[in-house]
């Protein structure tokens, strides 16, 4: 099966039914996309499937074929996405499991929705749980990064 | 300040062929179990290395589980070293007796204790390390070392400079000081301000590796079936089905359970799935644990003095009796699954007579005693890689090392390295919970409206029983976890006739510390009773406070500042309001003031919250803030919506559909206030998670007249 992994296309040998999430991870090595809960309540194996945030953790890798795919690890090359810069500056990170898949879910928003009201971005971020608790600062930093992308375009 | 002798230090300083690596040895005095921190002074041992290339690491005694300690226990070297902040690389620190926890005597992480008690030797090792390179350019420079200065980085003497790297070998041979001078606080530069993480950038890129993340050629998978119910053991089983799923390759029976070992973790899950209906279990007495019927049996109980005396003054029976007017209440708290984000696991090897161990854990010392034991070889053969922790909220501090322990009996079963994972699933059902419980509270009151009577009885496991903590913290019957927050309550104090009693039921489910601990509930009770007689008497609930704290000038000014910040006293928004609550743990105190509405299908919602904070002197204000937010946001996920409950020994709720945390819609706007203090430091991880329940609590009932006693607040739907 080939995969078109951060523009990339890997050919990979795992059976049709296992999640996405377990090939990303377990045969692919990119840890960068966590597992959570396994039934897509909680956004830590969240991913870019053709620019939509998307579970990983219970989407069949048969689905994916042909379809882009982009991990934390792709999102850029050294931690330049302005998701990523707005999220180092707000200090958002604590233990940081979920974090990946929070800035995927933030940048799939401000990728669609330039300029994100608080609504937007409760509603955007409402499935990737922090048991940290760094919500206030997500907030902030989707904000900024928003704000950022605004500004260069 | 703090200074130590050559005689202390182990064999002068650690030579590493990179550069100098300041090690500072203690006696041995490594205890088998925690002590109170006041018996013995902080022991001053700490690692810096400072690099040819200039970067200078530290070593982490303690684990990085979001609290920020990855940047503030940086800091503290980073403030007496004078190095350059950008050059700082922090590595969490290897098992070894040489990183016990100063006050408890065990490597652990745990009692939002890290920062206070690593204060002075921490900033000790900076200063120890700062001497020797200035010894060192004083001797390259032919000159006397108190002519020399440092600054970001380098000795200076006038025009001329040294790079800390370029004297890292030299600095090598140098004999380390006999003592160091800490600088005086005036002259802190780093310590004191907002300084951003230095985990950062590894954790928004993916990089930052968790035990989950652990990968290595040879590293199988195991997910483990374990009784569905607490104390149930393996009658038979059938391997054949799991084995034939592809990717499988062991499955293999355990203490616990039976492991299915597998390539990777899809295989391993697959394997169990198909294992779990061909397992047959000898459930025992626990497959008749009823969580409502445990409630109804502790309410009964708590009608009556409970067998641990925790505080006692005067007849509080005479003066109850006596009193104007009686005020009595019954609060209870349910049974909390930690959930940490990154669900349990552990890699590991074991070969050759050793046991390598990889996992985030908050209890190095334990786990490396239990390792040992389980593996057969001696403890100072087990090597512990600790990870980053992804949340870890004391799930990762057990006694027993369970998770830990379970993961070596399955490498050992095994005979190949393999990396144990737990499911959200096993997670939320497998146990080691904040333990249920109930406090019932009679106050009788004067004619003024003060309290003259207080007795107080709390039921609910004792997290220590049965764990070498025991001994230290369970005294005639008193579990010091189960009634903290009740026993020192400042208010307490003032009454003048009191009895607080405790029962600790025992019962086949593992309980465990949980954010704030014992506070969690006491908290509730406390703050919740002080609300109830305040309006009980007739009088605004801060003043009411403010009068029974009187003697307490940090309670009394942390809760004016919660006050002032929320407009405490202004009417609020319509169909909101407000309530107050002040409580000290880990010797910080806080004080919150929340805003709340209720909503057409009676659900509550929490928009503000106004949090003033005496922890003593702080460290980093930017984490403060940070922790104070997320242990405000921990505690609301059990003010709202979380609740474990056991019917027939099986627990009911699963996965995150079922066992609700706070989401990020329900995040309120925190504000928090950091106060000037000078008072001798506390914790911040926790601290803030106690009193969010009463603050919610009280403005529910400023808002609507019901008063909510049970955790999660409920209210009546009409």
């Amino acid at each position: 099966m080939q995969l078109n992994v951060n523009g990339t296309v890997r050919e990979v040998d795992a059976p049709e039914d296992m999640p996405l999430l377990w090939v990303l991870r377990d045969v692919l090595g990119l840890t960068g996309t966590k597992f959570g809960c396994g039934m897509a309540q909680c956004g830590a194996c969240t991913v870019h499937l053709d620019g939509q945030a998307t579970r990983s953790c219970v989407l069949p890798v048969s689905a994916v074929a042909g379809r882009m795919v982009t991990t934390i690890e792709g999102l850029s090359p050294d931690g330049s996405h302005p998701v990523q810069k707005a999220w180092v500056d707000a200090d958002v990170v604590q233990c940081g499991y979920c974090q990946p898949g929070q800035i995927m879910s933030a940048a799939a928003l401000v990728a669609q929705n330039p300029n994100p009201s608080d609504a937007d971005i409760d509603a955007a971020l409402a499935g990737n749980i922090c048991r940290c608790g760094t919500y206030q600062r997500v907030r902030e930093a989707v904000r900024k990064a928003a704000a950022q992308r605004r500004a260069s375009r | 300040m703090t200074s130590l002798t050559r005689r202390q230090l182990l064999r002068g300083s650690l030579i590493s062929g990179a550069g100098l690596f300041v090690a500072f040895h203690v006696p041995r005095k490594v205890r088998a179990a925690p002590q109170p921190p006041a018996k013995q002074p902080p022991n001053p041992n700490a690692f810096v290395r400072v690099a040819p290339d200039d970067s200078v690491t530290v070593l982490l005694a303690h684990s990085e589980m979001g609290q920020g300690i990855w940047t503030g226990l940086a800091m503290l070297i980073a403030e007496e070293l004078d190095c350059d902040w950008s050059k700082i690389r922090v590595e969490h620190a290897p098992a070894a007796p040489v990183y016990a926890h100063p006050a408890f005597g065990m490597q652990m992480t745990g009692g939002s204790s890290s920062t206070w008690s690593e204060f002075d030797r921490y900033r000790t090792a900076g200063a120890m390390a700062r001497a020797m390179l200035v010894r060192a350019a004083a001797a390259q420079w032919k000159t006397d070392a108190r002519k020399l200065r440092t600054g970001n980085g380098y000795v200076v003497r006038g025009k001329d400079r040294l790079s800390y790297g370029q004297l890292a070998v030299a600095a090598q041979a140098q004999q380390p000081p006999r003592s160091v001078k800490l600088k005086d606080r005036k002259d802190w530069k780093l310590l004191g301000k907002p300084m951003r993480r230095l985990d950062s950038p590894e954790k928004v890129t993916g990089k930052a590796q968790f035990g989950m993340d652990v990968r290595f050629p040879g590293l199988r998978t195991a997910l483990v079936a374990r009784s569905p119910v607490f104390g149930g053991k393996v009658k038979s089983f059938d391997p054949s089905e799991a084995k034939s799923v592809k990717g499988v390759e062991q499955v293999v029976q355990v203490p616990t359970g039976v492991a299915v070992v597998a390539s990777n973790f899809w295989s391993a899950k697959r394997g169990r799935d198909a294992l779990l209906p061909r397992l047959e279990w000898d459930l025992g007495p626990g497959a008749t644990l009823d969580s409502a019927a445990i409630l109804q049996g502790y309410r009964d109980k708590a009608k009556s003095k409970g067998p641990g005396i925790a505080a006692q003054k005067g007849d509080a029976e005479v003066a109850l009796a006596q009193a104007a007017k009686r005020v009595v209440a019954e609060y209870d708290v349910p049974y909390l699954a930690h959930a940490p984000m990154e669900p349990l696991n552990c890699a590991v090897k074991i070969d050759g007579g050793r046991c390598e161990i990889w996992t985030g854990t908050q209890f190095q010392t334990m786990d490396q005693m239990s390792a040992a034991k389980i593996a057969g070889v001696p403890p100072e053969n087990v090597s512990i890689h600790t990870q980053f922790l992804g949340g870890g909220f004391g799930r990762r501090a057990t006694p027993s090392s369970d998770f830990v322990s379970e993961a070596v009996q399955v490498a050992k079963a095994a005979g190949v390295p393999v990396k144990t994972v737990w499911t959200r699933e096993d997670d939320i059902q497998g146990g080691f919970y904040r333990p249920l419980f109930v406090h019932h509270v009679e106050v009788g009151l004067d004619g003024k409206g003060r309290p003259v009577a207080w007795k107080h009885t709390i039921v609910g496991q004792s997290i220590l029983a049965g764990t070498p903590f025991e001994q230290f913290m369970v005294k005639d019957g008193v579990d010091a976890t189960s009634v903290e927050g009740v026993t020192d309550s400042p208010y307490l104090e003032t009454v003048p006739a009191r009895l607080v009693t405790v029962h600790s039921p025992k019962q086949p489910v593992p309980v465990l510390w949980w954010r704030s601990v014992g506070n969690t509930h006491t908290a509730f009770a406390m703050e919740s009773m002080i609300d109830e007689l305040a309006h009980a008497s007739g009088r605004d609930p801060l003043e009411f406070r403010a009068g029974l704290l009187a003697e307490k000038p940090r309670h009394l000014r942390a809760l004016k500042a919660a006050a002032e910040m929320a407009g405490w006293g202004k009417a609020p928004g319509s169909g909101r309001a407000r309530g107050l609550a002040v409580h000290e743990s880990f010797g910080s105190i806080i004080a919150q003031v929340a805003e709340v509405s209720v909503d057409g299908d009676k659900e509550i919602h929490v928009h503000k919250v106004a949090c003033a904070v005496d922890c003593g002197t702080a460290i980093n204000p930017l984490g403060i803030e940070a922790q104070v937010q997320g242990a405000i946001a921990f505690g609301l996920s059990a003010v709202l919506h979380s609740e474990l409950t056991l019917k027939d020994g099986r627990v009911e709720q699963s996965n995150f559909h079922d066992y609700r945390v706070l989401r990020l819609p329900d995040m309120p706007e925190v504000s928090v206030r950091v106060l000037e203090s000078d008072a001798k430091m506390g914790g911040i991880g926790e601290p803030a998670t106690a009193p969010i329940s009463a603050a919610v609590a009280n403005a529910v009932y400023a808002l609507t007249k019901q008063r909510l006693r049970s955790l999660p607040l409920r209210l009546a739907v009409a």
